[in-house]
């Protein structure tokens, strides 16, 4: 679907603007997610770390993904304002005009790509900008409102953050890094479709080409179950290539079991309720997947590297 | 319908939490680089032996 109604159309404010106005532009839910995974890729890169540019470059990651949220808020308050989980964001709702955060997005990827470059590295800098883009054009912009793989391709740009982490630290990006990549993004889909399920009628409204809107809820509810049959193996990799210890291998075992036990009950019952209580324990097990390598890293564990 | 005064009032009050968080994020900005330099600086000038 094309866009139809351009971001300069939405209401001059009417409500003053407040500084939380523009915070919200910067989705703090989805910045806190972002320096979290991000943090474990600077820490899992088993480098001395300099304080002042570890936090520089957590805080040029933040700031990047502010800016893509603020971005994206920019390019689809047309059609937040028909959906209701989004019709209370800044711009549609008429506080922030579309043009102050099209300038606030890229005043920050300017200022985060900058910095990072500057007082960081440069592959670190590149693979923030290539992040920003990726979230801002290909998905936002592209993607979205164009196929149903929307969120699968999409999802390499919240799956980055880690590389990013990894490349502030040491330099360099190898396999492990690309493999916390491959995990986030392998966790998207099942994550945002188990979402969607729940709220296919806000998309379906905006004419956004979700899966269940395109395809039907049982095929959702497959290809789920196919995401979580990837997912699952892959988080336990990192037990074999020696970034993660006994700890990660505990948890990723037994959340794995978990989340495909709830991707079948979801694929076998079609209840709704299955795939709100699916959405809620994804991001329970990601969080504790990083959370187990991030604090292995910190408290000095010796990973597992079973492959070795 | 809401008081002129009070949509005034509350118009100048949002401007001025605006106004400051603009302050603190340009305050910021200026220490970061600062300590930045610093760091930089300091890790070269021991680099350099002299």
């Amino acid at each position: 679907m094309l866009k139809t109604t351009a971001a300069a159309d939405i209401p001059s404010a009417v409500d003053p603007a407040r500084w939380q106005d523009y915070v919200q532009l910067l989705k703090p839910r989805v910045m806190s997610l972002v320096i979290f995974t991000a943090l474990t890729g600077l820490f899992c890169a088993g480098v001395p770390l300099n304080p002042v540019l570890a936090a520089t470059s957590i805080l040029c990651i933040a700031v990047g993904a502010g800016a893509s949220g603020a971005l994206n808020m920019w390019f689809d308050a047309d059609i937040d304002r028909l959906m209701r989980r989004t019709r209370g964001r800044p711009v549609p709702a008429g506080r922030v005009q579309g043009a102050d955060a099209l300038a606030m997005g890229i005043t920050l990827s300017l200022f985060s790509v900058g910095i990072m470059g500057l007082a960081v590295n440069l592959l670190a800098a590149g693979l923030l900008a290539f992040t920003i883009f990726f979230y801002a054009v290909v998905y936002t912009m592209w993607l979205k409102r164009a196929t149903p793989q929307n969120i699968v391709i999409g999802g390499l740009a919240g799956a980055l953050p880690p590389a990013v982490g990894w490349a502030a630290a040491s330099g360099a990006a190898p396999m492990n890094a690309w493999l916390l990549v491959a995990i986030i993004f392998f966790w998207t889909p099942p994550h945002f479709w188990a979402l969607s399920l729940t709220t296919q009628d806000d998309y379906e409204r905006a004419g956004v080409p979700m899966l269940p809107v395109t395809s039907g809820e049982p095929a959702t509810r497959l290809q789920i179950l196919i995401y979580s049959l990837i997912l699952v193996p892959l988080a336990l990799a990192p037990a074999f290539t020696g970034l993660g210890g006994p700890i990660y291998l505990a948890i990723a075992a037994l959340g794995g079991i978990g989340f495909l036990a709830l991707a079948v009950k979801l694929f076998r019952d079609k209840a709704r309720a299955d795939a709100k209580r699916l959405f809620a324990f994804s991001i329970l097990y990601l969080f504790l997947l990083f959370a187990a390598l991030l604090g292995e890293h910190v408290a000095g564990v010796h990973p597992l590297a079973l492959l070795r | 319908m809401s008081d002129p005064k009070d949509e005034a009032e509350a118009f100048r009050k949002a401007r001025s939490g605006r106004n400051i968080a603009i302050l603190i994020g340009l305050l910021a900005f200026v220490i970061l680089v600062f300590v930045i330099t610093l760091t930089r600086l300091g890790g070269n000038a021991t680099a350099t032996g002299f």
